[in-house]
């Protein structure tokens, strides 16, 4: 399997089915089916080879497997893959969201069938292959071009306002993004290259440092999205169809906190502990903020969403604390929050196809009729409130544990989001499941059907999997993040001595 | 070179064998009436088509000739070729529209040609004369077409508002020319750049001719303070001229500009540098910030078309061979991208003949979904977003101001490429998310849909394998400021 460009086919499988879909010709009816079935099977053979990646993954080394090198523009920029310890496992967390998602919209996309999973395929497409990039032109490319299907998704196939939220959403991140592309021209200008793993170990000019993370934070603060620039989310989570918002929470999130370790960390190491506190300040008060927000949500959608940028408040903590157990606890958490906030998606989406509502207050009981969705919802809220035994507390607890060595008080109010964070899962929870079937439109709701099973049954899986038995995720992190606190330590001291024979010789 | 010796004409055999074409055109016209419009049209493409092997055949490396007058080096050669893309593409546009809308006058395509030439003499002016010579050329028969359908009021105006503001442009433009005689004491660009090399003060009067020039060379390029005549003739004219208006000119204009200034007056970077900033930089925010309340497909184009502006001239801006290499890219990916543009709009014709009003647009994704996806890919593109080839148009541009250390201008242009990314968006959310509004006639003829396809493609396609056309913008670039 040596030889096979393992990246490029995973990355590119689903473009191929899209195309596919693109040809299909006859009946809307006809064309409906074979643009769905096409679309499983596309997602799930891409799944199936992405596993090879994981099975062939060398743990052992920090080392970019899988390289693929080819000339592309020339002056420096080429299309140039490869996955670490850091990226390997986004990989396979798209590959396997995307035929859920397919699943999950079998029957509830009835209009442009076609369309709809073409769109979807392309962002699988780009979605992998931010993660797979390694050149800085290439996975800018990737980076932004998810907009436009996203942009379609949510504008076509969204709800009430999603014209709002689609252009909200666009904008947003567009803006984040073009001030990154000035960056990015900064950094091919000064290395001559826009090859990531020469410009890790290209060293600019401290003072510049600092400029060109700011650049790179407003996109990955956007795309996170991190308080005050999150007010995207919601709009975008609430409008979107179930699947989209599996989409956006489950992958396009993780790709801000990527982004940060992908590039900010090992290429700005002085702008990142620059401004690490003001990471921190922005993360708490996400922490915390958010978390009052969502016990206030009437939407189950806009409590999930405001609940995503609260976990992602964990993850910018833990990558900032620089320490091992922070970043790979941030990572795991991506990891973890994917699976979780991606099913809790689900799980709304379930009963929202049968009662085309989301407010809160319509629901109630539904363990007396639909007991398999009750214990469903229930494994998806423990995870995402971190009870011990699923994945969400892996994730937590070494985050939090990274803080508390950098700094108590981070640690300490990050801890009051996990107590707020299990209010508002509990009540949600309570409010929707628990409490007298009295409703005459729940009494006739149908349990979850074998294929919404299907669905959450991977799931489950993973969820326990990662919160008993983390040592095979661990592994392919480990000595990649050991790396890169490292390489970002050794770094920060070469610029700290820098800089004092400067202040020398200037005295 | 002696005064009486013939000339060598091979550097400018391209433009000879077309003005040759053109009128042997005339002539076939003439003779044959009207009804051998489609036949000229079909030639003219055809003499466009060997004129551009013609100049893919010119020697490599910069010749001169006419007494200095005429310069044909790789930079003209990039810049002739599009040019003679551009036009050919839009002679093929009109057919049908000429057919459907009852104008077919065998004049169309050899006004077309006509300007072509002088197009083509503008991108290889080495002197002030044949710079003029070459820009009146080119602007004479582009008045005629603007009111060329002369029952129309609003093409008659349009053509009569051109005209009186190009030649106000004109004026400005000779007006700086004969003070750059006055105090410089020659109009050939080869003797302005050696006469200003090393000199440390530069005369004001020279100075204040610069800025003339460079005034009526903005207008040309429809770039802002200078640009109120863009919306209202690329709405009055009819649309086969406003495609054409908005490609091949733009090009030449804009080739003009780059030689006239990084040539002669190198050494004046320091300048005519702040003018050009002021100048892209106002051109990118009235881009982005006006046309979002147009809502007639042909302002709003005017509109996207004085923002790209704004962007290709940070390239001149730079003043150095990325910036110009960054120009050409842009200019090269823009032309295909309008011309693109145009094509689908010739194409919105419902019973009662041509719309213009985006609204019109609405749901079409549902009605015609390819035309909707050409559309979309172009609105993309125009935005910035990649993979389109806009992004990379905008990549290269910026990379120049970077390079120069001009950020604030970089980021200007970001931020202004996200305002201007509302309004196609709009555009997308028009023919993707609206009900659908009336369907649109079949277009008249393959050759819309042909030009919308293949345009359509290279927008789409062009990130697979852009090294060809960034490399050749190189050379060019290199040889400009060689």
């Amino acid at each position: 399997m040596g030889d096979w460009p393992l990246l490029s086919i995973v990355t590119f499988l689903p473009l191929v089915g899209a195309i596919f879909i693109f040809l299909i010709r006859g009946e809307e009816e006809l064309v409906a089916r074979n643009a769905r079935n096409v679309a499983l099977w596309t997602t799930v053979i891409t799944f199936a080879i992405s596993l090879l990646i994981w099975i062939n993954f060398d743990n052992s080394t920090a080392q970019f497997q899988f390289v693929e090198q080819g000339t592309w523009i020339g002056a420096g920029i080429n299309y140039h893959m490869g996955v670490d310890g850091i990226s390997m496992l986004f990989v396979i967390l798209t590959t396997l969201l995307m035929p859920l998602c397919i699943l999950a919209s079998w029957e509830s996309i009835t209009v442009r069938v076609k369309e709809y999973m073409i769109a979807f395929l392309v962002m699988e497409t780009l979605m992998i292959g931010v993660f797979c990039a390694l050149d800085l032109v290439l996975f800018y490319l990737f980076f932004e071009g998810g907009l436009i299907p996203m942009f379609l998704i949510i504008g076509v196939w969204g709800g009430a306002r999603k014209i709002y939220a689609s252009f909200k959403f666009f904008l947003f991140t567009l803006l984040g993004s073009v001030l990154m592309l000035i960056a990015l021209l900064y950094m091919y200008v000064d290395a001559g290259t826009t090859d990531i793993p020469t410009l890790m170990s290209h060293n600019f000019d401290p003072e510049v440092q600092k400029w060109l993370w700011l650049a790179f934070f407003a996109s990955f603060a956007v795309k996170m999205p991190m308080w005050p620039v999150h007010t995207w989310l919601p709009d975008a989570h609430v409008e979107a169809p179930t699947a989209g918002s599996v989409i956006l929470a489950g992958v396009l999130l993780k790709m801000g906190g990527y982004g940060f370790l992908r590039f900010s960390l090992p290429m700005f190491p002085v702008g990142s502990e620059v401004f690490a506190n003001l990471v921190f300040t922005l993360s708490i008060v996400a922490i915390i903020y958010t978390s009052l927000v969502a016990l206030m949500q009437e939407d189950m959608k806009k409590l999930i969403a405001y609940s995503s940028v609260a976990h992602m408040g964990f993850v910018t903590v833990g990558i900032f604390t620089f320490t091992d157990q922070g970043v790979t606890g941030s990572i795991v958490q991506m990891l973890s929050h994917g699976l979780v906030s991606g099913a809790l998606f689900l799980c709304v989406g379930v009963i929202y196809d049968r009662l085309h509502t989301r407010e809160i207050a319509r629901y109630g009981g539904l363990v007396h009729n639909m007991p398999r969705y009750a214990f469903f919802f229930m494994v998806f809220t423990m995870a995402s409130v971190g009870l011990p035994g699923t994945s969400g507390f892996v994730g937590e607890f070494l985050t939090l544990v990274g803080a508390f060595k950098v700094n108590t008080w981070v640690a300490a109010l990050a801890t009051t989001g996990i107590i707020l964070g299990a209010a508002y899962s509990l009540w949600l929870y309570r409010r929707v499941v628990f409490g007298q079937l009295v409703k005459e439109d729940l009494k006739g709701m149908l349990d979850c059907n074998r294929r919404e099973i299907l669905i959450f049954a991977p799931l489950v899986v993973g969820v326990f999997w990662m919160g008993i038995y983390p040592a095979p995720f661990l592994e392919v992190v480990e000595v990649s993040v050991a790396n890169l606190v490292e390489q970002h330590e050794a770094a920060l001291e070469a610029a700290r001595q820098t800089m004092t024979a400067a202040a020398q010789v200037g005295n | 070179m002696p005064n009486h010796a013939v000339p060598d004409f091979a550097p400018a055999a391209p433009e000879i064998f077309l003005a040759g074409a053109a009128m042997a055109l005339l002539m076939l016209g003439v003779f044959r009436g009207d009804g051998s419009s489609r036949l000229v049209s079909w030639l003219s493409v055809l003499s466009l088509i060997v004129a551009f092997f013609m100049v893919q055949m010119l020697p490599d490396g910069t010749g001169i000739t006419f007494a200095g007058m005429f310069i044909t080096d790789p930079f003209a050669v990039f810049m002739k070729s599009l040019v003679l893309i551009g036009s050919a593409l839009a002679i093929v546009l009109s057919l049908g529209y000429v057919r459907a809308e009852g104008f077919e006058r065998f004049e169309y395509p050899i006004l077309i040609l006509l300007a072509s030439v002088g197009m083509m003499m503008m991108i290889s002016a080495n002197d002030l004369i044949s710079l003029y010579m070459g820009l009146e050329l080119q602007s004479l028969p582009l008045y005629v077409l603007a009111a060329f359908k002369r029952d129309s009021t609003r093409a008659t105006e349009a053509g009569l508002k051109y005209f009186v503001l190009g030649a106000l442009s004109s004026g400005m433009l000779l007006y700086g020319c004969s003070l750059i005689y006055g105090f410089a004491g020659t109009t050939n660009f080869t003797a302005l750049a050696d006469s200003l090399r090393g000199s440390e003060d530069v005369s004001l009067g020279l100075l204040i001719g610069v800025v003339f020039l460079a005034a009526g060379l903005a207008f040309k390029v429809s770039a802002v303070p200078f640009h109120m005549w863009t919306p209202d003739v690329y709405e009055g004219a009819p649309t086969p001229v406003t495609a054409f208006f908005a490609t091949a000119p733009k090009v030449a204009a804009m080739a003009l500009f780059l030689r006239a200034m990084l040539d002669p007056f190198a050494n004046l970077v320091s300048e005519w540098q702040q003018i050009i900033v002021f100048v892209a930089v106002a051109s990118m925010i009235l881009g982005a910030f006006a046309a979002i309340g147009q809502r007639n497909i042909k302002r709003l184009m005017a509109y996207s078309s004085i923002g790209h502006v704004g962007y290709a001239l940070i390239g001149l801006a730079a003043g150095t061979e990325t910036g110009v290499r960054g120009v050409l890219i842009y200019m090269a990916i823009y032309l295909a991208m309008t011309a693109g543009t145009f094509a689908c709009i010739l194409c919105m014709r419902q019973k009662e003949g041509m719309v213009e009003s985006i609204d019109d647009l609405s749901g079409l994704a549902r009605t015609s979904p390819l035309m909707a996806a050409a559309i979309g890919i172009f609105m993309f593109s125009l935005a910035g977003v990649p993979p389109m080839a806009g992004f990379f148009g905008k990549l290269y541009v910026f990379k120049a101001a970077v390079d120069s250390g001009m950020y604030l201008l970089a980021v200007i242009g970001v931020v202004t490429s996200v305002v201007g990314a509302f309004y196609y968006l709009r555009i997308v959310k028009l023919m993707y998310f609206d009900e659908p509004a009336e369907a649109f006639e079949k277009p008249a003829g393959m050759e819309l849909s042909l030009v919308m396809a293949g345009t359509g493609l290279f927008t789409l396609f062009f990130f697979v394998y852009p090294a060809p056309l960034v490399l050749w913008a190189q050379a060019a670039a290199a040889a400009l400021l060689g």
